[in-house]
C-alpha cells in the first residue's frame, strides 16, 4: 500500500465526465507530475482529491484509509493533510502576506499565534519575500503573490502539497523564482503532485511522470521513459508537439 | 403670497408646533432606524441561510427565495396594508405605529437580503475554494474573507436603500401614523399655506437623510478601504 492510492477515481462536471477512471500511486516524498493537454483532466484530479469536485465513483486512501468525500468529518480530516496551491494564487485580498499565510493555522489548526507568525516570516523569508509581510496581494507580482501562496500552503504543514500549474499564469521571468522554490521543496523531501507544462522542470524534479489524456491515464513513468520514449500514439504526438515548441 | 407667508411664521413656529413636528420627526426617525436596523440583522441572517446546502435546508431556502422575491416586488402602500387588515383580520391590538413598524422591518429585510447576497457572490468563487480547502468553517469564511471583501458591494446600495426609505416611511400616514408627511398635511388643513407646511417637513427630511449619507460614505471608507 502506498502513501497515497487513487484508484479507479471518476469525476463529473454535470454531465460532463472528466476523470474516468485514474489510478495512481504515490509514495512519501515521491514527486509526481501530471502532464498532457489542456481539459485532460489534470487540475480536476488536484481539485477531486481536496474535495471541490465531488468524485462519484473511485478510491482515494491516504496512509491507508479511504477517504469518504460525502461525509463532512472524513473530508475535514483528509484537508489537514493537503495543501493545494492554485493557479492563480487565491490569496485572500483582504489580507497581507503575512496574514494570508498565518490565518489558517491560528483560526483552522488553532496553533499559537506567536508560534506561527514567527513561523510565517521564516517561511516567506524562505520563499524571497522576506521584506514583503506586510504587502496586500494587489502590491504584489504574480511571481510574488505565487510564491506567497505556497508559503501559505506550507505553513498549514500538509503532508502532500498540490500544485496546479503555478506558473502557468506568471511571466516568463517570474516563472524561474517560482520553479526554484518548489526545487527547494523536492530538496526537502516534500510529498508533491504536480499539475506543470514546464517539461524541463518536470523531468528534473519528478520521480514520476503521468500523461493524462481524456480524464485517463495514458502513460505512467519514469520521467525520461514518458517524455523521451511516450509507448502510446496520443503520448508521442502530444511530446512530439510540445518538445518542438 | 410672500408678504402673507412671512405673517405666518411666527404663527406657525410656536411651542407646541415645534414640539409636534419634532415629535412626527423622532416617529419617522424610529421607523426608519429601527426598520433598517431589525432589516438588515434580518436581512443578513436570511442571505447567510441561503448559503446552506443540503436537502434539508431545501425548503427554508424556497420560503426565504419567495419572501425575498414577494416583498422586494409588492409596492410599500400594499404590503402596509397587507399587515394592516391581517393585524385587524385577526383581532391583534397593536397600534398603528406598531402595525408601519413591522412593514417597514419585512421590507427592509426582504432588500437587505437581497443586496447582501448579491455582496457574497460578487466575492470571487476561488475566494471561498480557498477557504473551503483550508478547512474554513461557514463562519469563518464570511467573518475572515467573505464579508470583509463583500462590504464594497453591499454598503453603496444599502444606504441608498436606506435613504430613499426614510421617505417610504412617508406613506406610514395612510393608516394614520403620525409622521412627519401626517403633520404636513394637518398644519396645511390648520390654514398655513403649503410652502410653509410641507417646507418644514422638507427640511427635516433631508437633516435626517443627509447624516445618513455622510455615515455610509464614512462606513464605506472605512470598512472598504481598511485594508491599507
Amino acid at each position: 500500500m502506498s502513501y497515497l492510492n487513487i484508484e479507479n477515481l471518476h469525476a463529473a462536471y454535470g454531465d460532463n465526465l472528466v476523470l474516468q477512471g485514474i489510478d495512481i500511486a504515490l509514495e512519501k516524498g515521491e514527486i509526481v507530475s501530471l502532464i498532457g493537454p489542456s481539459g485532460s483532466g489534470k487540475s480536476t484530479l488536484l481539485r477531486a482529491l481536496v474535495g471541490l469536485t465531488k468524485p462519484h465513483i473511485g478510491t482515494v486512501r491516504l496512509e491507508g484509509r479511504v477517504i469518504d468525500y460525502s461525509n463532512k468529518r472524513s473530508l475535514r480530516e483528509a484537508r489537514d493533510h493537503f495543501a493545494i496551491v492554485f493557479q492563480q494564487y487565491n490569496l485572500f485580498q483582504n489580507m497581507s502576506a503575512l496574514k494570508n499565510v498565518t490565518i489558517a493555522p491560528v483560526k483552522v489548526k488553532k496553533r499559537e499565534p506567536a508560534e506561527v507568525e514567527q513561523e510565517a516570516k521564516t517561511l516567506l523569508a524562505k520563499v524571497g519575500l522576506g521584506d514583503k509581510l506586510h504587502s496586500y496581494p494587489d502590491e504584489l507580482s504574480g511571481g510574488q503573490q505565487q510564491r506567497v501562496a505556497i508559503a501559505r500552503a506550507l505553513a498549514f504543514r500538509p503532508n502532500i502539497l498540490l500544485l496546479d500549474e503555478v506558473t502557468s499564469a506568471l511571466d516568463p521571468e517570474l516563472v524561474k523564482e517560482v520553479l526554484d522554490t518548489v526545487r527547494m521543496l523536492a530538496l526537502e523531501g516534500m510529498t508533491m503532485l504536480i499539475v506543470s507544462h514546464e517539461m524541463a522542470f518536470v523531468r528534473e524534479v519528478s520521480s514520476k511522470t503521468v500523461f493524462m489524456d481524456e480524464g485517463k491515464v495514458v502513460e505512467i513513468g519514469a520521467p525520461r521513459d514518458v517524455l523521451d520514449h511516450p509507448k502510446t500514439p496520443r503520448a508521442k504526438e502530444f511530446m512530439a508537439k510540445i518538445l518542438r515548441h | 403670497m410672500a408678504g402673507s407667508l412671512w405673517e405666518e411664521i411666527p404663527r406657525f413656529f410656536t411651542y407646541y408646533n415645534w414640539v409636534f413636528l419634532l415629535e412626527a420627526a423622532g416617529r419617522t426617525l424610529l421607523l426608519t432606524g429601527v426598520g433598517c436596523l431589525v432589516g438588515f440583522a434580518l436581512g443578513f441572517y436570511l442571505a447567510v441561510a441561503r448559503l446552506y446546502h443540503g436537502r434539508i435546508f431545501l425548503p427554508f431556502k424556497v420560503i426565504i427565495v419567495l419572501y425575498v422575491e414577494i416583498f422586494r416586488r409588492v409596492p410599500f402602500l400594499v404590503t402596509l396594508m397587507l399587515v394592516f387588515f391581517f393585524c385587524q383580520g385577526f383581532g391583534l391590538e397593536v397600534s398603528v405605529f406598531t402595525v408601519a413598524l413591522a412593514t417597514v422591518c419585512l421590507i427592509a429585510a426582504s432588500y437587505t437580503a437581497e443586496i447582501v447576497r448579491a455582496g457574497f457572490e460578487a466575492v470571487h468563487h476561488t475566494q471561498w475554494e480557498a477557504t473551503e480547502v483550508m478547512n474554513f468553517t461557514l463562519g469563518q469564511k464570511l467573518r475572515l474573507v467573505v464579508i470583509p471583501q463583500a462590504w464594497k458591494v453591499i454598503l453603496p446600495p444599502a444606504f441608498s436603500f436606506f435613504i430613499a426609505f426614510i421617505k417610504d416611511t412617508a406613506l406610514a400616514s395612510q393608516i394614520g401614523v403620525v409622521e412627519l408627511t401626517y403633520v404636513g398635511k394637518v398644519f396645511n388643513n390648520k390654514g398655513f399655506s403649503p410652502v410653509l407646511a410641507f417646507g418644514a417637513i422638507l427640511v427635516l427630511y433631508y437633516l435626517m437623510s443627509y447624516p445618513l449619507a455622510r455615515f455610509g460614505a464614512w462606513m464605506e471608507k472605512r470598512l472598504v478601504v481598511s485594508k491599507h
